[in-house]
């Protein structure tokens, strides 16, 4: 018997490793031989820990599991109270078109063998016989913008390191994803974590870097622990080494390291404060070397575009969002997970149809795009196209694609509050308007909150200093969240004044 | 005399085993934390003196991050994520619960040093919040019970 038990963090924080232990005491009991493979996760978080089982029709899913339902995994599957099915035959799955996460959640995260089996290093190999200009116009031409949230075209950033003339050039993988809402790049590092390291041995040479690291959130210990033993098993099978190498390197808590700057401060041994550009990264970036600073979605659909080529994956998506994005799914939602699709898909969409409404059952009120930095979205843009420059229009952005669903008990003056209280805590300090405004900001909303509606002016004030005075999008964003709270929800500002009398 | 502290030995080894890496700070303070639960004071004119920077500079680089304490934990730390879609999901009515069950507010430890509360913004696990991190073990859907894992 072969019986998959995720390794994914979230699987394992509804308990997964619990149920993996008794499948093997429970075999042992039974004197039957059973492989368990630790995998990723589908992305199907309200079925975790899903179980597959290896049969004759393919692999037959069982979720959620508990220690109590292993037993039946060792009787008749047809009748086991969470047998869900066939686990491709799922509409969640057979909606999707995993690129980027194609081998997630099917292969054993650790096996180069599967990892081969799957498709895995054909794209190297293709770069291999490739000179870098042709690389960098195959990324160009594929039209990937970058997942970390600011989409700036993929293959234009290589173009300016691969040009730049420097005795040592890097490749820095930017792991830090700390918005809130968003795991597609831990659910990629722990369930297919060659898929990264092929894309930036890819990048390496695209740019004639020959070194890289990938600087994971401390927050991440299974991403971590997989990434490290993943580069391990690469180097021994000589798919890392002298002509492209690479460290595994952690976070230390803080949410501004991710903005690439302050990480490769971070990554120099110095506080993560941010730096002014110019000098761009990719012309002195870390230890002053042109440097690819990367997210891990970014570099991990390289080896798909290399693989099937650049028209393969221009074809998928919407005006100038190109291919796929692995949606992030969460908070109040019924089918919250990882849902990789062609960019296009409604906002309505994306909540009612694929996530299923509220997991409260009451109705949605806000949606909020792209992390602690996106706006909130009300019902009434439902209607809005999943694309950079569709969001934009709207005063949104789309960030890493992750949405939080808030249902009708959520009170958006609350959340106007948080945003600024989270920028306080996290701004690197460099600038006043960031540093200082967002601690004005949370005065001010506890004013409104107290019935002081003449603050509302001074909010509104607040956030065009912040915008327009602040580095980084910390400060400059936050204003996102906070102004379209005020905007899409002002009952809720008022509310607070007759709820203070 | 500058490295004679009860520490002293330990951090060296750990400064030794990181020569030559680029950027070392961050992975130094890490293990320096790793084994002794906190980043000591008197390991800053060690560290200071290994890498060529002034004591201010560590000092200023190990205050920056929240990751790194002064001081060792309680016997358990309790990390609960404060962040949005956790938050939709009650994190903010579990934490105050917990919070009076300990009777301590974030960052602080019960007085008979049995837990600390630390805030974290996410971990990652936003479509089954609230979460909760004990002692490096990640938890799910997260309730007042996870008070449980933290009695001993
Ligand atoms: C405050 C802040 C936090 C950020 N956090 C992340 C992050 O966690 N991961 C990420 O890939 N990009 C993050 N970014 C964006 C990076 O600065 C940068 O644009 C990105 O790493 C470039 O990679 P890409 O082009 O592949 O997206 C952040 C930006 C800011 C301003
Ligand atoms: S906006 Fe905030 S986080 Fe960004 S550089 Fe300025 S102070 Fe630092
Ligand atoms: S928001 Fe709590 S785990 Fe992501």
């Amino acid at each position: 018997m072969k019986i998959y038990v995720p390794l994914d963090s979230a699987a394992v924080a509804l308990g997964a490793d619990k149920v993996a232990a008794a499948i093997t005491d429970e075999a042992a009991r039974r004197g039957v031989t059973v492989e368990v493979v630790r995998n990723g996760s589908r992305g199907m978080v309200w079925l975790e820990p899903l179980v597959e089982v290896v049969s004759a029709e393919g692999r037959l899913g069982f979720g959620p599991m508990a220690v109590a339902d292993v037993a039946g995994l060792f009787g008749d599957l047809a009748s086991h109270p969470k047998a869900v099915g066939l686990v491709e035959e799922l509409p969640w799955m057979k909606g999707q078109t995993r690129l980027t996460f194609a081998r997630v959640g099917v292969i054993d995260p650790l096996s180069l063998d599967d990892y081969r089996a799957h498709g895995g290093l054909v794209g190297l190999e293709r770069a291999v016989k490739m000179a870098a200009p042709e690389i960098v116009a195959e990324v160009t031409e594929s039209g990937l913008r970058g997942r970390g949230g600011a989409g700036f075209p993929t293959g234009i950033k290589w173009k300016t390191v691969s040009e730049a003339v420097a005795d040592q050039k890097y490749i820095v993988c930017n792991a830090d994803e700390g918005d809130s809402a968003t795991f597609a790049d831990r659910m990629l590092m722990e369930g297919d974590p060659f898929t990264l390291i092929e894309g930036m041995a890819i990048a390496g040479l695209a740019t004639g870097a020959t070194k890289g690291y990938v600087y994971i959130r401390s927050e991440y210990p299974v991403a971590i622990r997989v990434m490290e033993a993943a580069v391990r098993i690469a180097r021994e099978a000589g798919v890392l080494g002298p002509r492209f190498d690479m460290e595994i390197r952690v976070g230390a808590g803080a949410y501004v390291c991710g903005e690439e700057t302050s990480l490769l401060n971070s990554l120099e041994g110095k506080r993560g404060v941010v730096r002014a550009k110019p000098p761009l990264p990719a012309l002195q970036g870390f230890l002053g070397r042109p440097t690819v600073v990367n997210n891990v979605i970014s570099l991990a659909s390289v080896p798909v575009i290399m693989a099937r080529g650049a028209a393969y994956y221009k074809d998928f998506g919407l005006g100038r969002s190109r291919g796929t994005i692995p949606l992030q799914i969460a908070g109040n939602v019924r089918f919250g997970g990882l849902y990789e699709v062609a960019f296009g898909l409604t906002l309505g969409q994306i909540v009612n149809e694929i996530g299923g409404g509220t997991a409260s059952g009451r109705p949605v009120k806000a949606v909020q795009v792209g992390g602690p930095l996106g706006a909130w979205f009300p019902v009434s843009l439902f209607d809005t196209p999943f694309g950079y420059e569709e969001f934009g229009a709207k005063d949104g952005l789309i960030g890493h694609a992750g949405l939080t669903v808030a249902d009708d008990t959520i009170d958006m003056l609350q959340m106007a509050r948080f945003a600024m209280e989270f920028c306080a805590i996290e701004s690197c300090g460099k600038c006043t308007p960031c540093r200082i405004g967002s601690i004005r900001g949370v005065e001010t909303l506890d004013r409104l909150a107290r019935g002081d509606t003449s603050a509302i002016p001074l909010i509104t004030d607040l956030c065009n200093t912040m915008k327009l005075g602040s580095l980084c999008a910390l400060g400059g964003f936050t204003p996102y969240p906070v102004m379209s709270a005020l905007t899409h929800f002002p009952d809720d500002f008022v509310r607070a004044k007759e709820a203070a009398e | 005399m500058l490295d004679s502290h009860p520490h002293s030995d330990r951090i060296a080894e750990i400064l030794e085993a990181h020569r030559g890496l680029e950027g070392p700070l961050l992975p130094i303070l890490h293990a320096i934390q790793e084994a002794f639960g906190h980043v000591p004071e008197a390991a800053v004119p060690q560290i200071a003196k290994a890498l060529t920077m002034s004591k201010a500079e560590v000092h200023g680089v190990i205050s920056f991050y929240h990751d790194f304490r002064k001081a060792p934990a309680g016997r358990h730390v309790l990390k609960l994520c404060r962040a949005e879609a956790c938050q939709t999901m009650g994190a903010d009515a579990v934490a105050e619960q917990i919070k009076k069950a300990l009777g301590i507010d974030w960052h602080e430890t019960t007085p008979d040093g049995r837990v600390t509360l630390e805030p974290v913004f996410c971990l990652g696990l936003c479509a089954c919040g609230p979460s909760a991190m004990v002692d490096g073990r990640l938890v799910g859907r997260c309730d007042e019970s996870v008070l449980a894992e933290v009695a001993k």
